[in-house]
C-alpha cells in the first residue's frame, strides 16, 4: 500500500534549516492501523503530511499504491488527495457555513460527480456515522464528537485507498474519543487502511501497530495486541 | 468553463459564501454600488447643465459674427473722418465670395417701428430677413412658418413675430396666424409665431418680415443694416471676422486700421467662453467619475484580499479534499464578478432613480438648471465592465497567493 524510504525533509529557519525527517523508511501494508507516536517536535506531523502529500518531502521515495508520488504539480496533487486519501483532522476542519450533508458531498464535488448522486453517496456515509437525522444542520449546531464523525463521513466519501488522521481526538474527551476510535476500529475491520498520529498511549494502543518517532528518525516500530475501544465505552 | 456557470452547485457555492460573509458582502457591494451611483449622478448632472445651456442659447449658430457699419475714425482717401459707413448687399455677396471657411452670409435690415393693432400699439423691432436666417438662427416656431423664398420673390407683406409681440397685441388664446397687424401704417399678414430664446447672441428682433419687403417699404436700395456671417465647421470664426472685415474695409474706402467704422459682435468667442467652462466641467466630472471609480475597484479588491485570508483555512479543507488551484480561483473570481455585477447593477438602477429625482427637482419649467440630465447607458455599462474587471484583477492577487501557499500551511492557520 505506501512505501516510503530515506526520507528526508528540513524547514528553513532564517538563516539556518531545520532538519525535521533524517531518513525515515516505513512501509505499511493492505489493511493495517498505524499509530505515529512522538513528542512534538518528532517530525509525525510533517510525515502525515508528505504521505498526505500536503507537503513535498526534500529526498527520498514515495511510493503510494504502486504509483510514484514526486515532483507532483498542485492540480496532480490535488487529484491523488482525492482520490487515494481521506483526511481527519483534529480541529474537524468542517466548512462552517455548509450544513453535515454539504460537507461530507464536497469531496465527490470535486470529482465531478453530479448534484444527486452526490447527496445519495453523502447520505449513505452520514448514515454510516450514525448522522442521518443531523444531514441538514450545521457544523456549529453539532457536538466535537459529531463533528467528527461529520469529518470521517466526509474522509470516507471519496472512497479512498488510505486514511490518514491528524490527531483524531485531540480536541475531544475521552468518552467521545472513545466513540470515535471504535468507529474508525470498525472501518479498519471492514478493511481500511489507517494511518493516524497521536501522542496519546491509550489511543495509540487501539492500533494494531505504533511507529515511535524521536528527533526525525524512527526509533521503534512494532505490533501490538489492539485494545478494542468498545471495552472502555 | 460554459456548463460551469451554468451549474446549480457553482451558484449554490456563490450563495454560500456570500450568505456566510454577510458584512464584507454588503460592504463590497455598498462600494461598487456607490461608486456606480456617483458616477451616473456626476455625468447625468453634468449632461443636465450643458442641455441646460444649450437650450438658453437654442439653437443658435454658434460659430457666427455679426458686422455692420458705423462712422469711420479715420480719414481715408480723400474722405474725411466721420463718415457714415453703409454696407451693401454686394459687399455681402463679396464677403460670401470670398472669405474662406464661410458657411452663410445672411443680410439684414432693422429698425424700430410702431406697431398697431386694433387699438393697442408698441415699439418694437423689426428686421428684413432673408428666409437663409432659419438655418443660422434656428427660430423655434410656436404656430405657423419662417418666411420662405415665395414671400421674398413677391415681396410679401408678411410678418413672423415673437411670443412676446403676441402677448403684447393679440388677447390670450386669440388666434393670430392670418391675422393683421400694422406696421409703420402698412398692414402685415401673420404667418407665425416664434418663441424668443432667453439669451441671443445678436439684437433681439421681435418681428421679422421678408427682405425684399423691407428694402421696398422702407426704400433700402441696397442697402443693408447688417450681416450676420457663420463659419463652417472647423473655421476659427474670429479668423473669418477679421478677413471679412478687412475686405470690407477695402470695398468701403476705409482705412485698413480704422477700428471704428465697422462694428462686430462675434458670437463665437462670447460662446467659446462657456463652451470651455462646460469642457471644463466635464473633464472634472470624468476625473471624479473615474477617481471614484477606482477607489471602488480598490475596495473589492480589499474585501476580496480580506475575505482570502479569512478563507485560507477553508480553501486549505478544499484542497485537501482534492479541490485543484484552477478551481479555487475561478469560485473566487466567479464570486467577485457576480458580487460586483450585481451591485452594479443596483447601482445603475438607483443611479437612474437619482437622475429622475434630480429631474423632478431641478430640471423642471423653463428656467431648470438642468435639462434633461442622463447618461449614455453605453458609458455605463463600460464603466460597471470596467469596474467589474479591475475588480477580478485585484480579486485574483489574493487567490493566486492563496493557492500558491502549500496546503499544508494554510490548515495550520488557526
Amino acid at each position: 500500500m505506501l512505501n516510503i524510504s530515506q526520507l528526508h525533509k528540513s524547514y528553513p529557519i532564517g538563516d539556518s534549516s531545520l532538519h525535521v525527517l533524517k531518513g525515515i523508511d516505513l512501509s505499511v501494508e493492505d489493511g493495517e492501523m498505524v499509530a505515529i507516536m512522538g513528542s512534538s517536535g518528532s517530525g509525525k506531523s510533517t510525515l502525515l503530511n508528505i504521505i498526505g502529500m500536503l507537503d513535498e518531502a526534500d529526498s527520498g521515495d514515495y511510493i503510494l499504491d504502486g504509483l510514484q508520488i514526486k515532483d507532483l504539480t498542485e492540480k496532480k496533487a490535488a487529484v491523488y488527495r482525492n482520490k487515494f486519501l481521506g483526511f481527519i483532522f483534529q480541529s474537524f476542519n468542517l466548512i462552517n457555513y455548509k450544513n453535515a450533508l454539504e460537507n461530507v458531498a464536497l469531496p465527490l464535488y470535486y470529482q465531478g460527480m453530479k448534484r444527486k448522486e452526490r447527496q445519495e453517496l453523502a447520505m449513505f456515509h452520514l448514515e454510516k456515522v450514525g448522522l442521518t437525522d443531523w444531514a441538514e444542520h450545521l457544523p456549529n449546531e453539532l457536538s466535537g464528537g459529531q463533528k467528527q464523525r461529520v469529518a470521517i463521513a466526509r474522509a470516507l466519501a471519496a472512497n479512498p485507498k488510505l486514511l490518514l488522521a491528524d490527531e483524531p481526538t485531540g480536541a475531544l474527551d475521552t468518552t467521545t474519543s472513545y466513540e470515535i476510535m471504535e468507529f474508525i476500529q470498525q472501518l479498519n475491520d471492514e478493511g481500511k487502511t489507517i494511518l493516524m498520529v497521536t501522542h496519546e498511549e491509550d489511543i495509540a494502543n487501539m492500533c494494531k501497530r505504533i511507529v515511535r518517532l524521536r528527533d526525525g528518525v524512527i526509533m521503534e516500530d512494532k505490533k501490538i495486541e489492539q485494545v478494542r475501544a468498545g471495552h472502555h465505552v | 468553463m460554459i456548463k460551469f456557470l451554468f451549474d446549480r452547485d457553482t451558484w449554490q457555492e456563490v450563495y454560500d459564501s456570500m450568505s456566510k460573509n454577510k458584512l464584507r458582502t454588503i460592504i463590497t457591494m455598498i462600494g461598487v454600488w456607490w461608486g456606480i451611483l456617483l458616477l451616473i449622478g456626476l455625468l447625468g448632472s453634468a449632461r443636465g447643465m450643458e442641455n441646460s445651456f444649450n437650450r438658453l442659447f437654442g439653437d443658435f449658430a454658434t460659430n457666427s459674427v455679426f458686422i455692420w457699419g458705423q462712422s469711420t475714425g479715420r480719414p481715408f482717401k480723400g474722405f474725411q473722418e466721420g463718415r457714415r459707413v453703409r454696407l451693401s448687399l454686394s459687399d455681402a455677396k463679396k464677403v460670401e465670395e470670398n472669405i474662406e471657411g464661410i458657411e452663410f452670409v445672411v443680410p439684414r435690415n432693422q429698425n424700430q417701428s410702431l406697431v398697431v393693432r386694433n387699438f393697442l400699439s408698441e415699439n418694437f423691432s423689426v428686421a428684413g430677413d432673408y428666409p437663409l436666417l432659419d438655418a443660422v438662427e434656428k427660430k423655434k416656431l410656436i404656430h405657423g412658418r419662417f418666411i420662405n423664398q415665395n414671400d421674398m420673390d413677391e415681396k410679401k407683406k408678411v410678418a413672423v413675430i415673437s411670443d412676446d409681440v403676441y402677448k403684447q397685441l393679440f388677447k390670450k388664446d386669440e388666434k393670430a396666424i392670418g391675422e393683421y397687424i400694422q406696421i409703420n401704417n402698412i398692414n402685415y399678414t401673420v404667418i407665425g409665431i416664434f418663441e424668443e430664446g432667453k439669451i441671443s447672441m445678436g439684437p433681439s428682433i421681435n418681428i421679422h418680415i421678408p427682405f425684399t419687403t423691407f428694402q421696398q417699404v422702407y426704400n433700402q436700395g441696397e442697402q443693408i443694416g447688417w450681416m450676420m456671417i457663420t463659419g463652417k465647421e472647423g473655421y476659427d470664426i474670429v479668423q473669418i471676422e477679421t478677413d471679412s472685415k478687412l475686405l470690407l474695409k477695402n470695398l468701403n474706402d476705409i482705412h485698413p486700421r480704422d477700428n471704428r467704422a465697422l462694428g462686430s459682435a462675434n458670437a463665437g468667442k462670447e460662446i467659446g467662453k462657456v463652451t470651455g467652462f462646460l469642457t471644463g466641467m466635464q473633464f472634472l466630472t470624468w476625473f471624479v467619475g473615474i477617481a471614484t471609480l477606482i477607489a471602488g475597484v480598490f475596495a473589492i479588491g480589499n474585501i476580496l484580499l480580506i475575505t482570502v485570508k479569512e478563507r485560507t483555512k477553508e480553501i486549505g479543507v478544499r484542497r485537501a479534499l482534492g479541490a485543484t488551484p484552477f478551481e479555487i480561483k475561478r469560485q473566487i473570481v466567479v464570486e467577485a464578478v457576480f458580487l460586483t455585477l450585481v451591485a452594479g447593477l443596483f447601482g445603475i438602477i438607483t443611479g437612474g432613480w437619482i437622475l429622475i429625482l434630480l429631474d423632478k427637482l431641478y430640471g423642471q419649467g423653463d428656467d431648470a438648471v438642468l435639462v434633461n440630465a442622463s447618461v449614455s447607458i453605453l458609458i455605463v455599462f463600460v464603466a460597471l465592465l470596467i469596474l467589474v474587471t479591475l475588480g477580478t484583477l485585484i480579486g485574483l492577487i489574493p487567490a493566486f497567493k492563496a493557492t500558491s501557499i502549500k496546503p499544508i500551511e494554510a490548515l495550520r492557520e488557526e
